[in-house]
């Protein structure tokens, strides 16, 4: 959670002095430049979460030194779906939070014309994204422990491509669905890779 | 747009920043104004722009409470009483109406000052509680009204019409069809913290000052300053001789509408006393007023529409000794009051027909009525009697005739019934006095242009100056005292229309130049001294002083130079104007006999904050005051997010439950070498 508080500051400071550097008034540009803004910020989140997993991978091997039977407490999925579920909570913290103080008032959105959906729909997509960090994190680092770069490659695209459909709003079906769509395919990989298999989950859902 | 950063309290709500609230005032056995609840009232906004519009307010509408947006011209008694006794409104914004209402508007009291006054049940029965004469007949009452829901001014005619489109937009009911949620919103906040009466509101404070580290005053007694000044200066930290006799001119300041620090009080106090420094400035130019037999005071009363607070303060402090002068000293009483609005030229004399019946004081009250009436020969002010069958109306004098019978006149434009129609109101604007700009003028052209009403209002200010001549004992041709129409004019630009203008900011001190504010208001308030009470300070020395060769430090430090008389004159070190090249100012010294005295009632000094003797008025405190419109949604799409949220939760638990324990049936041990089993 921390490594992604740090990447998401320093791409805004990055965008804010883009922003303070360029004209107020061209729509254009400014929406050009928050495009920008985003897209460096997806490349800078995963650089972070790359920093992170060598930070991890040396700490598994300062805990193995330590241990009393020469393994590892914690092994590195469990460390990949903490560091993915951390990440996943701090982005949704960060994007509900001050939503959520200013939906505390009597007022909704919409006097500007907006959809009165907003708080829906945001707190479906913080929920959409907060899934796709946890299995992105068990992706991310399985691809890195395992020198499989396009599983890596593989999670950059669809981060770009989740953050991307977020321009769509307000028409929400472009964001939401593609979102959702991208999650059961995260989800399903991510299951795959950590030892589950079609039979385990047939055996789970009839109860055996 | 999108892409600007919009936060989301700026999607959510539009703030109403030209708003003016109507706040709590107290007094010792009351409390007037309005109230709204600690975390603001909300409502559904409803446009009332004829009288049946209020039945969807009072009983069809299906979503209360409603806040409704109240068209000027429907702002009287008989709406306000419908709404306060329903439990389905929860606040008020009223648009001004423009043009004002054509029958007249006045929210105060019928008989003003009522009980306050010199006519009670020991004194002229007869004239008490405006038996004989309704002073403002227009007069609702509004004011003195307790509200118990927020009341709102909106000054702009822009934010009516943005709440005006939000209203078309989602509240409209379509063939008395029930309009569907989003619905458009208001929510107004002016919590006051004061309650009852200023007998509690001023015991609650005066605990938390002497017990609590840190104090919560919850109200604050209306104070400021009069001003006065003296034609053949006196010691003003001493007493003067009891044999020396004085004539004291006086009129108000100050004014009061229904909403807070809105008074633009043109005819019922900027009139009166634009006209009064006129007068002195047109006395200043005689050439023997050091050999006058008598002195003249001239005396600006603050806070006289709450009761006489300044008058009263100031016969209390002659009465107890504190104040250069004493009762006995005075001679006699010239007061002017609303005198803008002359009917055929006529200006009325009003007196006291009970101390006239005394023999000695009617001598010299006729004395007094010949010398104005000779006085007024040649100009076109026609001066007649209101005669004995009428009382005094409302004014200063009225005060001092409590203390002692001192012979006295009062000049007014109306005999009976004010002229005013919109005394006390926010619709006292220029266009009440009739002033009118022709088109197209620079403001400095418009400070400079004499308007008729000036040139009235200094006709009136001439004669006065001659009357109070002649009553001084002055024996020479009064030709010479002439008001000028050219400063009646300015004073009347620069205290009704816009305070920040050049001839204003040239003859105040450098450090308050950020007084000048812009449109301007006439309301005593509480922090003193306000804007009026120092402006006409200024003007008063401006235009009756004498520019003196001192440097900066001889004028702030007088008691330094050996010849600066201290205790006669007061300095003041004045910024100047701005030469018409350059951007600097040229200061220089005026020396004056202007001074301030205290204006708060004596309730306040003696503690007694129940007394019917004196005015007991406070304002109220209050934290933040602020408006603004949004949507509310239904309580159904409320609902609806709660609970799927709610579902989700619990779905979620149960998921992450099952998950946990079945575990080892959904994954399977990896077989990658070195890691550890889960």
């Amino acid at each position: 959670a921390f490594f992604w508080l740090v990447s998401l500051l320093l791409s805004s400071l990055i965008w804010f002095v883009a922003v303070k550097a360029s004209d107020p008034r061209d729509e254009k540009l400014q929406k050009g430049l928050l495009i920008f803004g985003v897209m460096f910020s997806v490349l800078l989140q995963e650089a972070f979460r790359f920093l992170y997993y060598k930070l991890l991978r040396k700490a598994i091997e300062g805990l193995v030194a330590l241990s009393e039977d020469g393994c590892s407490p914690i092994s590195i999925q469990q460390m990949a779906y903490v560091a993915g579920g951390g990440v996943g909570v701090m982005s949704g913290a960060f994007s509900m939070i001050n939503l959520l103080a200013d939906a505390l008032g009597p007022g909704t959105v919409g006097i500007h014309g907006d959809s009165q959906l907003y708080f829906l729909t945001s707190a479906f997509m913080t929920m959409v994204l907060i899934f796709l960090h946890t299995f992105w994190g068990i992706l991310f680092f399985h691809g890195c422990e395992h020198r499989r770069w396009w599983e890596i490659t593989a999670v950059v695209v669809m981060h770009l491509a989740v953050s991307g459909s977020t321009f769509f709003n307000p028409l929400y079906v472009g964001s939401l669905v593609p979102s959702y769509l991208l999650m059961a395919i995260a989800a399903a990989w991510a299951y795959l890779l950590s030892g589950g298999s079609v039979q385990n989950l047939r055996r789970f859902l009839l109860c055996e | 747009g999108c892409c600007q950063g919009n936060s989301v309290e700026r999607k959510i709500y539009i703030p109403l920043n030209k708003t003016a609230p109507c706040v709590r005032l107290l007094n010792a056995t009351h409390q007037i104004g309005c109230q709204s609840s600690i975390s603001g009232d909300t409502g559904v906004i409803h446009v009332v722009e004829k009288e049946e519009d209020l039945n969807w307010v009072l009983a069809d509408g299906p979503h209360p409470p409603y806040m409704i947006l109240l068209d000027g011209n429907l702002f009287n008694r008989k709406v306000m009483l419908q709404l306060k006794g329903t439990s389905r409104v929860s606040g008020l914004a009223v648009a001004i109406a423009k043009p004002s209402p054509p029958q007249g508007f006045s929210p105060g009291l019928k008989c003003p000052n009522d009980g306050f006054g010199v006519y009670s049940k020991d004194y002229g029965p007869q004239f008490a509680h405006c038996n004989k004469t309704v002073w403002n007949p227009v007069g609702s009452g509004l004011s003195y009204e307790d509200f118990d829901f927020p009341i709102f001014l909106l000054e702009d005619a822009n934010e009516t019409q943005v709440i005006k489109q939000c209203y078309q937009d989602h509240n409209v009911p379509h063939d008395g069809s029930v309009p569907e949620y989003p619905l458009c919103a208001m929510q107004l906040f002016s919590h006051m913290h004061a309650v009852t009466s200023t007998v509690t509101c001023m015991r609650r404070s005066s605990l938390q000052s002497t017990f609590s580290i840190n104090p919560e005053i919850v109200c604050d007694p209306l104070l400021d300053y009069n001003v006065w000044s003296t034609l053949q200066p006196i010691n003003s930290s001493g007493k003067v001789d009891p044999e020396k006799e004085v004539i004291i001119v006086a009129t108000r300041i100050d004014s009061h509408s229904f909403f807070w620090n809105i008074a633009p009080g043109a005819e019922s106090a900027v009139s009166s006393f634009v006209t009064h420094l006129a007068a002195a400035e047109a006395l200043h130019k005689a050439s023997d007023i050091h050999l006058l037999q008598r002195n003249i005071m001239f005396t600006f009363f603050q806070g006289e529409t709450f009761d006489y607070i300044g008058s009263s303060r100031m016969v209390y402090d002659m009465e107890k000794d504190k104040f250069p002068l004493r009762l006995d000293n005075i001679h006699s009483f010239v007061e002017l009051n609303q005198v803008a609005l002359r009917n055929d030229s006529i200006l009325w004399m009003h007196t006291d027909p009970v101390s006239r019946m005394n023999e000695s004081v009617e001598v010299q009250v006729r004395n007094l009525l010949d010398i104005l009436s000779s006085s007024s020969m040649g100009a076109n002010v026609t001066l007649q009697e209101a005669g004995y069958s009428q009382p005094l109306p409302p004014s200063s004098f009225q005060r001092f005739l409590r203390a002692r019978h001192i012979p006295g006149v009062v000049l007014t434009d109306h005999k009976t019934a004010f002229q005013n129609r919109y005394y006390q109101s926010l619709y006292d604007t220029p266009e009440n006095i009739r002033m009118q700009y022709p088109e197209g003028l620079s403001p400095e052209e418009t400070l400079e242009y004499v308007t008729d009403t000036a040139k009235s209002l200094a006709e009136v200010a001439t004669v006065v100056a001659r009357a109070l001549y002649r009553l001084a004992g002055g024996a020479n041709n009064t030709s010479a005292i002439q008001a000028d129409p050219k400063t009646v004019s300015r004073m009347l630009y620069g205290f009704l229309i816009k305070m920040n203008n050049s001839w204003f900011q040239s003859i105040i001190k450098p450090d308050i130049k950020g007084i000048l504010g812009d449109v301007p208001q006439h309301y005593v308030a509480v922090s003193s001294p306000v804007n009026t009470t120092y402006l006409v300070q200024y003007v008063l020395a401006n235009l009756t002083g004498a520019v003196v060769n001192l440097t900066k430090e001889e004028c702030l430090n007088p008691e330094k130079t050996p010849s600066s008389e201290k205790e006669m004159y007061e300095y003041a070190w004045v910024q100047g104007s701005l030469d018409p090249n350059s951007t600097s100012r040229v200061p220089y010294c005026v020396r004056s006999t202007v001074h301030l005295s205290k204006a708060l009632s004596p309730a306040f000094e003696l503690r007694q904050w129940g007394s019917t003797e004196y005015s007991t008025w406070t304002e109220s405190r209050w934290k933040e005051i602020r408006a603004r419109i949004f949507l509310v949604a239904s309580r159904e799409l409320e609902i609806i997010t709660l609970v799927v949220g709610i579902a989700i939760l619990i779905f979620s638990l149960l998921a992450t439950y099952f998950i946990n324990a079945k575990a080892d049936v959904l994954f399977s041990i990896p077989r990658d070498p070195g890691a550890v089993a889960y």
